[in-house]
């Protein structure tokens, strides 16, 4: 192995833990190297190896009893209270908070330049993720895309490129407003034999790219690319050739 | 169990500390016995393993303030699992850093291919594997934990869990292409 890459940062490619910038790079190191594509292969599917073989191992049904009674011994039952729900509202609302705090708080890895994409792949997977939830996929539901395109002025300082490729087999959805790395970005939603892509697009100073190799994490496929200004990142569970297709017919 | 009545450990806990617990905690069992499965290799063990770590992490759960339960929890198993892996199979935690001894040949993707159909095969090679490398790997391939939170589970800095991983998977790869299926069933 000569490729120094190739023992470090193809793992937080192929584990989505870089940021869009270095990924974007090593996208294009990739390209051109030919230790890394294979090693990234082979890796990929020892990883698939890994999670589709079902070694994961389920704690035992008597297990979960087991533990129950031990907690029992060990909670006093004098204190024995009801609690009212609000309180666990309460709880859940602060574990969210919580949550969410340290989420933002966490030092972005790796962000080297001030033009760089402050945004990882892992954002972007929880917000397709986040998008697929019930009433969370569209702000305005409409196949129109001079309903869907205008609906976005004045709620971003740019202006998102809109269009539908319902004769391409891509029906426009909608759109929404949605954030990434603590920018305001539009996300726009395709859907492709009843399955959702989001594409989210949000301004960018950097030169164009071609539409960069796929990405794959948890069954999520990305592409990412730079086209007159925007930065597009296209994510769903469709085949990576559907996700191609509609890429490319953005990109045009 | 403690009889010692200091510290956050050994709060008394209430019915409202176990209803918490069951919602926030309990639901990662799962994930709490099949980390042990791997650090012990033995389901038996890690059963017993397991249920400790659960009371434990019980005892201690006044110090748990929101965020991850799973991280926590899973910290908790792997602290209990070192500990008895200490006690009971010292040996297994000294074979760590042998690495030189075994250079790891390149791997075919062929090579691959066939052990991906093999869940016995993969399972072997994995449990070849020192704990500190099988560890990243269950949690990052299986759990699908993030590296924040392979690092906070395991105590090694962020910025080491990505050429833990990398370490570990050339190791996986090796121990894959050495075990071909004569050699397998040498060992048998």
């Amino acid at each position: 192995m000569n490729c120094d890459l190739t023992r470090t940062v193809l793992h937080g490619y192929l584990d989505g833990e870089l940021d869009a910038t270095r990924s974007a790079e090593f996208e294009r190191h990739l390209e051109g190297c030919r230790e890394c594509a294979t090693s990234l292969g082979s890796e990929e599917s020892l990883r698939s190896s890994l999670q589709r073989s079902g070694l994961y191992e389920n704690a035992p049904l008597g297990l979960r009893k087991k533990i129950r009674a031990d907690l029992d011994a060990a909670t006093s039952s004098n204190a024995a209270i009801r609690i009212p729900v609000w309180r666990w509202l309460a709880v859940a609302a602060t574990i969210l908070l919580v949550a969410s705090v340290s989420w933002f708080a966490w030092p972005r890895r790796g962000v080297d330049s001030a033009s760089a994409t402050p945004f990882t792949v892992a954002e972007i997977i929880d917000a397709h993720v986040r998008s697929l939830q019930p009433g969370h996929l569209t702000d305005v539901a409409s196949t129109d895309q001079h309903t869907v395109k205008p609906w976005f002025n004045g709620k971003l300082a740019f202006v998102p490129p809109v269009k539908d490729f319902a004769d391409e087999g891509f029906p426009l959805v909608g759109g929404r407003l949605d954030v990434l790395g603590g920018q305001n970005v539009a996300a726009l939603v395709y859907s492709r034999r009843k399955h959702i892509i989001n594409v989210f697009v949000m301004p960018t100073k950097e030169p164009d790219t071609p539409i960069h190799l796929p990405g794959l994490r948890q069954g999520y496929q990305w592409r990412h690319w730079r086209r007159q200004g925007m930065e597009y990142c296209a994510v769903s569970d469709v085949s990576d050739s559907d996700l191609y297709e509609l890429a490319q017919l953005i990109y045009q | 169990m403690s009889g010692s009545d200091q510290g956050k450990g050994s709060d008394v806990l209430d019915e409202q500390d176990r209803a918490r617990f069951e919602q926030l905690v309990l639901p990662h069992l799962d994930a709490a016995f099949n980390l042990a499965r791997w650090l012990l290799k033995s389901r038996a063990d890690s059963e017993d393993v397991a249920q400790e770590a659960l009371l434990r992490a019980y005892r201690f759960f006044r110090g748990f303030h929101g965020g991850d339960a799973r991280a926590w929890l899973l910290q908790i198993v792997r602290n209990t699992c070192y500990t008895w892996l200490e006690k009971n199979r010292p040996v297994e935690l000294m074979t760590e850093f042998d690495e030189e001894l075994h250079p790891q040949p390149s791997v075919s993707p062929e090579a691959l291919a066939i052990a991906g159909a093999n869940r016995e095969r993969l399972a072997r090679a994995l449990e070849t594997l020192p704990p500190r490398f099988r560890e990243v790997l269950v949690l990052r391939e299986l759990e699908g934990c993030s590296y924040k939170e392979i690092a906070s589970i395991t105590a090694i800095p962020i910025g080491t869990v990505m050429s833990a991983l990398a370490r570990a998977r050339q190791r996986l790869h090796g121990a894959l292409t050495q075990a071909s299926p004569q050699e397998a069933s040498r060992e048998l």
